[in-house]
């Protein structure tokens, strides 16, 4: 067979083609519809939302009101305060996240009023909608621990992963010193539904590790206060935990509930089932409790008969769409489902919750169901993880059964956090994963 | 991850590196395949003494893919922790000792084709 240089390009050319022919698929034409779409929060949830629904409808008025001009990957601050990563590593601008067809109102939504179908904003903008989607996040209470301000964070031993990049940084900068120089490390997390449930027990860990490769673990105690009987919610992630706890020479004590700092003091107080305790630190991750923004918790949206305390949206597990106003919608955070306040979560919430909308939009009915998966990338030190994943029924879901174990700290799992999330995160923000 | 298609990794390498790094990656990954297959089917097979050569650069391909991993990440040889890591640690050196090879192969071939043909007395 003699083949010339024209033929062989001929036949590459070809097979691109094909290829390319391929990779297409098929794509679902837009549905025409004039419908008005409010999205309140441009977080996660929102703009995946936002970039889906305006690929798939053709006409509608996609509205998504945020007061925040920054997009913050928070998934990022653990290992901003593992001092991996600089506070940009979590920040990008939130407008450049969302299409052009998408109206963003740069304020905060002040009223919703179900009854009515609108949302009124701070400056009183009011904003009538056919179909509404909640999508807000959730509200960080400081004020719940008692002594507690923001800007004690990074100083006296004080940390607070959890309240934004340069936090974290801040945070880090406490960790690392004492690490450093040794004594109690005290860890916590609260008794309300709370955003990622594995990252009080990854900082833990992460903490243990620098202590452990400066040579300072002998002059480090470690301290878990655990708000219930378990360290997860899911029995067999908690009994891994616990193994991997007292294998790390972790003290841990159950039922405590931080309520209360005494910065100088270097003393927390917890309420116990036996009354008030106080205990020691040199270093601390505060994490206040957790609930839906008052606009939220204002409003007729939240569970009249749960979670009274933190006001999550009361909508139905499986379908996201809410049970008393079916032109209302949750996803992310805010969402009143008994788990999934994480990123992976998001991206098996927005497509179901998108599924119902455009068939509530179109006349029918939808048969897409949000199972309660959420996965949590463990970080038991750095360079290792335990991907953990589960659903409703505390089943683990493990994505690669057989390949990936769920419970063994594995270096994979460690470079799906930190190399393959955040663009998979960023994929789902633009709707394409 | 019950929806891992093609196009959502597409869009995760592109985040990854960046569109326009992503597809000159691509790009060039192909070019160099393609060249590479032609000069196999032009030649009707390898030639042994230029692969023999090119397959000296198999354990520095190896060697450079699995150093690059580890200098990328905050992760190190002791973080291997299970057998499927052993495995996407093998899976990457031989992604850097196959690349390197085809890629020596090639620079011989376009480099050094003219001057080693009249010695070696083969046809093209």
């Amino acid at each position: 067979m003699k083949i010339n240089r024209r033929e062989f390009m001929g036949f590459v050319a070809g097979s691109a083609a094909l290829a390319g022919l391929g990779l297409r698929g098929a794509a679902a034409a837009p549905l025409k519809s004039s419908a008005r779409i409010v999205i309140l929060g441009a977080g996660a949830a929102g703009t995946a939302m936002a970039n889906r629904l305006a690929k798939s409808l053709d006409g509608a008025q996609i509205t998504i009101v945020d007061a925040r001009k920054q997009h913050l990957y928070q998934p990022g601050f653990t290992l901003i305060a593992a001092g991996l990563a600089a506070p940009e590593y979590s920040v990008t601008d939130t407008r450049d996240w969302l299409p052009s067809s998408v109206r963003l109102v740069q304020e905060a939504a002040a009223e919703i009023d179900p009854e009515g179908k609108s949302v009124t904003t701070v400056s009183g903008t009011r904003l009538p909608y056919d179909f509404l989607v909640l999508a807000t996040g959730l509200s960080l209470d400081w004020s719940g621990i008692e002594g507690f301000d923001l800007d004690q964070v990074g100083q006296n031993g004080i940390g607070a992963v959890y309240a934004g990049p340069d936090y974290a940084l801040k945070t880090w900068q406490a960790m690392d010193r004492f690490t450093d120089k040794g004594g109690v490390g005290l860890f916590t997390r609260p008794a309300t539904e709370m955003k990622c449930a594995g990252a009080p027990l990854k900082y833990t860990f992460l903490t243990d590790d620098y202590a452990r490769k400066k040579g300072t673990r002998d002059k480090v105690e470690i301290r878990y206060a655990a708000h219930s009987s378990s360290l997860f919610s899911v029995p067999i992630v908690h009994e891994k935990v616990r193994m991997l706890f007292d294998e790390r020479g972790f003290d841990t004590v159950y039922h405590h509930v931080m309520k209360a700092i005494d910065p100088d003091r270097g003393v927390a107080t917890f309420s116990t089932p036996d009354g008030d305790t106080e205990m020691d630190f040199d270093f601390i991750n505060v994490i206040p409790p957790m609930r839906a923004p008052a606009v939220i918790r204002n409003s007729p949206l939240p569970w009249q008969d749960k979670w009274t305390d933190q006001g999550w949206a009361e909508v139905d597990q499986y379908t996201l769409q809410h049970r008393r106003y079916p032109e209302v919608f949750a996803v992310g955070d805010v969402a009143g489902v008994p788990k999934g306040k994480t990123a992976a979560s998001v991206k098996w919430q927005v497509p179901v919750a998108e599924a119902h909308l455009l068939a509530a939009i179109a006349g029918k009915d939808s048969d897409a169901v949000y199972n309660g998966y959420t996965s949590c990338p463990l970080i038991t030190r750095v360079g290792r993880a335990m991907l953990v994943e589960f659903d409703y029924k505390n089943n683990l879901t493990p994505s690669f059964p057989g390949v990936i174990a769920p419970l063994e700290e594995l270096w994979i799992s460690w470079l799906m956090k930190e190399i393959g999330l955040k663009p998979t995160y960023y994929a789902m923000l633009r709707g394409k994963a | 991850m019950k929806e891992l298609t093609f196009e959502t990794l597409l869009a995760v390498f592109e985040e990854m590196f960046g569109a326009g790094l992503f597809w000159s990656l691509v790009v060039a990954c192909v070019a160099i395949g393609v060249l590479f297959i032609y000069i196999v089917v032009r030649e009707r097979g390898l030639e042994s003494r230029r692969l023999v050569r090119a397959e000296l650069w198999a354990p520095v391909g190896a060697v450079a893919a699995i150093a690059f991993i580890f200098f990328i990440t905050n992760s190190g040889p002791s973080d291997i922790g299970g057998p499927v890591d052993v495995i996407v640690l093998l899976l990457v050196g031989v992604a850097g000792a196959v690349g390197l090879t085809i890629l020596a192969y090639l620079l011989q071939s376009l480099v050094g084709s003219r001057r080693m043909k009249p010695r070696d007395g083969q046809q093209g």
